[in-house]
């Protein structure tokens, strides 16, 4: 019960702390507040897990994770360049790319675009990663397949995001361009762009997200035998919970660093943001 | 009624492209086939045979829409064929994890607004959380909440309560944040309680808020729902079908089970829309 009575101190003492912390102004609580919170849960999973003698199969300590995640990283690595670098980078550049020129090729026609954003709109809410299996079907268990749903997966999110952020710059500032002379390209790449940076980089940052869902899930339809989620389906089978909660660390990793660089980006071009600047 | 016609347009060139592409995409079969049988064949017996194949790489739109009609309209909805039977296991799956879901973020969002410890320990959780990919390890969820017991519908509506959480308290703190410093005055000059600002002030200007996340949670649990029905087997729903339909190579099954479930998602959609405009009209608040 020892172990208990450590992770109930271990909540008491950190949520105190943080009270506290919370009541000085400043940077450092800031960054220090979250950073005590996520240390007391991992503190409070530790000990509840050792002081219920939680079994292994069920869930894992934290400390057991980490054993394997060290223990067996040539494999988690194997995993993570066969999902992330070849599966969910290339769809990813292959999905937001092809969606931002199509969002900036039917910008011209209003037309057009008062269909698309409806369909588009309805279109990102659909349960798309069913297409998973139909994707495997055609291209094939490698990395290919994998591709084709994150491209399909991010290309809707995207598209919205884009043509929303072009109608952006205000008419006042479209007539000033219009009294520079300046041309569809000029004004496009001088004021619009620009202008609908925020919301290209919203679609960007949800894309990131749903690339790395898209291309585990499409894995759990085929794949050759390395993958991350062909190691979490199989893992599971074998009933190794450590190494599948490694996995899920890498993933958490790989998301949060691949958001985290999105978002990098984001401040350095649309430094002049008011929810940047703020 | 421009709209209208734009939507309309698309939809027809979306179909249109549709049908192009299973001529294409299917013509290969038939040719083998014929090169099999030693006949030539143009593309006059291609074409409408690509319409009709048993197992094609990419069905035709009406032998979806056949396929749907017969799974729902000619089956008895007791029966285990029946798209309808499916459905409704993803749905009550779907509308659980939802219900719990948003409870959960009004829960954390109240606390969020009200507890400033709360606000800066928890609010960075929530975000990471959500660029973990947690549908990927939903599998694993299931799995692991099987083995203490609880299986089938809750287990389900975990992942997908799990996912519908996020966009409803990000929305609601939002929300419940939205009255401005005028207005907050306003009831302290009232001397109202915190209660009675909560109930008076904050919530009814929130409800918006909630409502534009209402519809991308519902949307997200269905999702989760389908992910959750993955490695139950062959127990019933949505991803069940597209799984069982991916190991036999009935393609059909697997896009009458996509369609089902993109129409499920639209419709849900659709109602909490409808009671978007009934709930704010009635407040005055309907844009």
């Amino acid at each position: 019960m020892s172990w208990a009575a450590i992770a109930i101190a271990a909540w008491l003492g950190g949520w105190a702390a943080n009270i506290w912390l919370a009541r000085q102004a400043g940077r450092p609580a800031r960054l220090l507040v979250p950073a005590i919170f996520g240390v007391s849960l991992l503190v409070i999973w530790e000990g509840l897990v050792r002081g219920l003698e939680v079994p292994a199969v069920i869930l894992p300590a934290p400390s057991a994770i980490s054993v394997a995640f060290v223990s067996s990283l040539p494999i988690l690595w194997a995993d993570f360049v066969q999902t992330v670098i070849r599966s969910v980078l290339p769809g990813y550049a292959m999905g937001c790319g092809a969606a931002f020129f199509t969002a900036v090729a039917i910008d011209r026609s209003p037309f057009l675009q008062r269909g698309l954003l409806p369909m588009g709109n309805l279109a990102a809410a659909l349960p798309i990663v069913g297409i998973a299996p139909i994707m495997v079907m055609w291209f094939g268990f490698d990395w290919q397949s994998k591709a084709a749903v994150v491209v399909v997966m991010c290309f809707f999110p995207m598209l919205v995001n884009t043509i929303e952020g072009l109608r952006m710059a205000e008419p006042m500032q479209r007539d000033l361009m219009r009294t520079y002379a300046a041309g569809y390209g000029q004004t496009l790449l001088k004021l619009r762009l620009p202008a609908a940076g925020p919301f290209i980089f919203n679609g960007l940052k949800i894309c990131t997200t749903l690339a790395l869902i898209g291309a585990i899930v499409a894995e759990f339809f085929g794949t050759p035998t390395v993958g991350m989620g062909f190691r979490i389906s199989t893992e599971i089978g074998r009933m190794a919970l450590d190494t599948v909660w490694a996995e899920i660390a890498v993933a958490a990793l790989a998301g949060s660093s691949f958001y985290g660089l999105v978002t990098l980006v984001e401040r350095t071009v649309t430094h002049w943001h008011p929810s940047i600047r703020g | 009624m421009r709209n209208i016609l734009s939507i309309a347009t698309i939809c027809l060139a979306i179909v249109a492209v549709w049908y192009v592409g299973a001529v294409f995409l299917n013509a290969k079969w038939e040719r083998d086939q014929a090169a099999r049988a030693g006949v030539e064949i143009g593309w006059a017996e291609i074409v409408p045979a690509t319409m009709s194949q048993q197992r094609p790489v990419l069905p035709a739109p009406h032998q979806v829409a056949v396929e749907i009609w017969q799974t729902t309209v000619d089956k008895r909805i007791t029966s285990k064929r029946s798209l309808v039977y499916h459905g409704w296991i993803t749905l009550s799956a779907t509308l659980l994890g939802f219900a719990m879901g948003v409870a959960l973020g009004i829960l954390l969002a109240v606390g969020i607004v009200h507890n400033r410890a709360m606000d800066l320990s928890v609010m960075p959780w929530v975000i990471s959380s959500q660029t973990v990919p947690i549908l990927a390890i939903a599998p694993m969820i299931i799995v692991v909440l099987y083995n203490i017991g609880i299986s089938g519908l809750v287990a389900k509506a975990a992942i997908s309560a799990y996912l519908s959480f996020f966009p409803v308290v990000v929305g609601m703190v939002k929300g419940l944040r939205s009255p401005d410093n005028m207005q907050l005055d306003l009831m302290r000059t009232y001397n109202a309680s915190a209660w009675q600002v909560f109930w008076k002030l904050r919530w009814p200007s929130s409800l918006p808020f909630l409502f534009a996340s209402l519809k991308i949670a519902i949307a997200i649990a269905l999702v989760g729902a389908v992910i959750g029905e993955l490695p139950t087997g062959s127990q019933g729903g949505f991803g069940a079908r597209m799984l069982n339909g991916s190991y036999y190579g009935q393609v059909l099954i697997i896009w009458s089970a996509l369609f089902g479930a993109a129409i499920c998602a639209g419709l849900m959609v659709g109602a909490v829309g409808l009671v978007q405009r009934a709930v704010l009209g009635r407040m005055g608040l309907a844009r």
